[in-house]
């Protein structure tokens, strides 16, 4: 009966994971196809030929690679930005008493919890205005200012929690605020930097909506959107989609493989939070 | 969450001489983020309210109508159609996630051989973008794709149909690949939220004599209050936020059939370039959100006084 019961159990999560993992690895293969297999037999049927020149088509042809250097211009500045900013404030409001700093972080909390229609328009236009409209500075400037509330948030209960003691002990030994920041309080947050990181790192690579309310120009698109624009382009040849769509995969992937356990306990953190 | 202690729980009189040292340094590590986000976040979202009582086409100045634009969106049949969409997207989308989130996370809790192969595997599609995500997904919709060539196998074909190109099935092929995407999210979280529950309490449910649907009714699902709050919040608030997916599968189409209200506002402003109407669009969405995030803000405000 357990027996049963394990075997079952095993039978049918296989079959789910083949659901979950089937349509990816399908897209994998697809990637290798050539194009005159997929016109004669379908995107549906088993591969019959193996070339990987799509890889090339897409990477150049297809402006990948000019696309995944704006989206790694975008994305680490504004990683470490926000982060850095929301450390800041993080210190500032959870280790000293600082008048409102309650109201001050919900505020900042409520701001990344609007839904981002609200502020399409006014951004667009604030960015024609500062003339930083259709540059890679607008997306960075956009995407630390939206998501600096939940990091501050979060890294405010973890800064909160940790033991006043150490804090104490420095300030006792001579070490100014600026010392007890970076070589005390920062060190002591690593654990909660690496999740949220992690996690921003993918939030703000995978981003299509800021990106084309603040850019224009194709040359200036970072992956997400390029992938849509090379979908455009390449309208029938399904093989260069799909290396296409493998390329601009790959760095997330490679992030949540580097830090699998940093990205988890990042969503859990926001989740006991 | 456990209080440790921390200077905000120390003595009154060392409080006081804290406050009295607040350095210029610290009221800049505030006032910097702060200001950084007042200038990308609030002030934009205070003008997006101003906006949402104009008419405006970017170029000329925008000139003040007062509430036409809401009048005007009342009577509007496309408006209507994305607002019932969005119900729908938030009751599909948002309950199947949280059901299959949940009943995975429930499947798959208790450490056993290859559970972490499976975990893993549901959880792959999170780290994808969207727009990756709609693409593995229209292949499998494609006319002679993956669908078509499963029902085909399974003697099913009367049911082939181009799925993203017809009114009736739009939607739902869209809904679909997004609820691919977002069940690993939702099981992590559950997951973790499982693994903070004392076995104790599920000990001492076992010797009353309580079986595993009683179990599961009154000891796990109370035990879940926090993380079913923020689920549901992260639920609501990513349905109404939910773009990416329908504007890279189907832009909306056939015929407003998939319009979300956030995709029928992106198109009004930058499309139509009817920035005023689009801004009372969006309006509507904060209001549908606000509701949620009062919700959320409560309990935050309540575990920071605890």
């Amino acid at each position: 009966m357990n027996k049963l019961r394990t075997g079952a159990f095993h039978t049918g999560m296989i079959l789910l994971s083949l659901l979950w993992l089937g349509p990816v690895l399908w897209v994998v293969v697809m990637s290798t196809r050539s194009f005159d297999d997929i016109a004669a037999h379908g995107v549906g049927s088993l591969p019959r030929s193996f070339t990987l020149d799509t890889y090339r088509q897409a990477w150049t042809d297809g402006g990948e690679l000019r696309a995944l250097i704006n989206s790694m211009l975008v994305t680490v500045p504004s990683v470490a930005l926000s982060l850095g900013l929301a450390a800041m404030a993080a210190f500032a409001l959870s280790r000293f008493r600082i008048p409102g700093r309650r109201t001050i972080l919900l505020l900042m909390l409520a701001g990344n919890l609007l839904p981002p229609q609200i502020l399409l328009i006014p951004v667009a236009k604030f960015s024609e205005l500062t003339g930083l409209y259709d540059t890679l500075w607008a997306l960075i400037a956009v995407q630390v200012g939206f998501g600096l509330g939940f990091y501050t948030f979060v890294l405010h209960g973890f800064m909160r929690d940790l033991p006043g003691e150490i804090q104490e002990a420095a300030t006792i030994d001579g070490a100014g605020t600026a010392q007890i920041f970076t070589r005390v309080m920062l060190p002591l947050t690593r654990p909660a930097l690496a999740a949220l990181g992690a996690l921003s790192f993918t939030w703000i690579f995978n981003d299509l909506l800021w990106a084309i309310t603040v850019l224009r120009t194709d040359d200036n698109m970072p992956v997400t959107p390029a992938l849509l624009a090379l979908q455009g382009q390449f309208v029938s040849s399904w093989n260069v989609i799909a290396a296409g769509t493998v390329i601009a995969a790959v760095p997330t992937v490679a992030v949540f493989l580097r830090f699998q356990r940093h990205f988890v306990s990042g969503l859990a953190l926001g989740a006991v939070k | 969450m456990t209080a440790t202690i921390s200077t905000t729980s120390v003595t009154p009189t060392r409080r006081r001489r804290r406050s009295a040292r607040l350095s210029p340094l610290l009221v800049a590590f505030v006032l910097v983020p702060f200001a950084v986000e007042s200038v990308w976040v609030f002030w934009p979202a205070i003008q997006g309210f101003w906006f949402s009582l104009t008419r405006w086409d970017g170029m000329t100045p925008p000139t003040f109508v007062g509430t036409d634009n809401y009048v005007e969106l009342a009577g509007d049949a496309t408006f209507r159609g994305a607002l019932v969409n969005t119900v729908i997207w938030l009751v599909l989308f948002g309950g199947l996630s949280v059901l299959g989130g949940f009943g995975m996370a429930l499947v798959l809790q208790k450490e056993r051989r290859w559970v972490g192969f499976y975990r893993a595997a549901l959880f792959t599609p999170v780290v994808f973008s969207l727009v990756v995500t709609a693409l593995v997904w229209r292949v499998f919709y494609q006319p002679d794709g993956i669908a078509d060539t499963l029902l085909r196998a399974v003697g099913l074909e009367q049911l082939i149909r181009p799925w993203l190109a017809d009114p009736q099935t739009a939607l739902y092929a869209v809904i679909l690949p997004a609820l691919w995407r977002q069940i690993g999210y939702v099981m992590v979280l559950f997951l973790a939220g499982l693994k903070a529950i004392d076995p104790a309490l599920h000990e001492a449910a076992r010797m009353d004599g309580a079986n595993a649907w009683q179990r599961l009714r009154h000891v796990t699902i109370p035990q879940l209050k926090g993380v079913n709050a923020v689920v549901l919040s992260v639920i609501v608030i990513d349905s109404l936020r939910s773009f990416d997916i329908v504007w890279s599968l189907t832009k909306g189409g056939p015929y407003h059939s998939s319009e979300l209200l956030s995709t029928y506002m992106y198109s009004t402003a930058f499309q139509s370039l009817r920035l005023g109407y689009a801004s009372a669009i969006a309006v509507v969405i904060f209001v549908l959100a606000l509701a949620v995030i009062l919700g959320y803000l409560v309990r935050a405000f309540r575990e920071e006084a605890s």
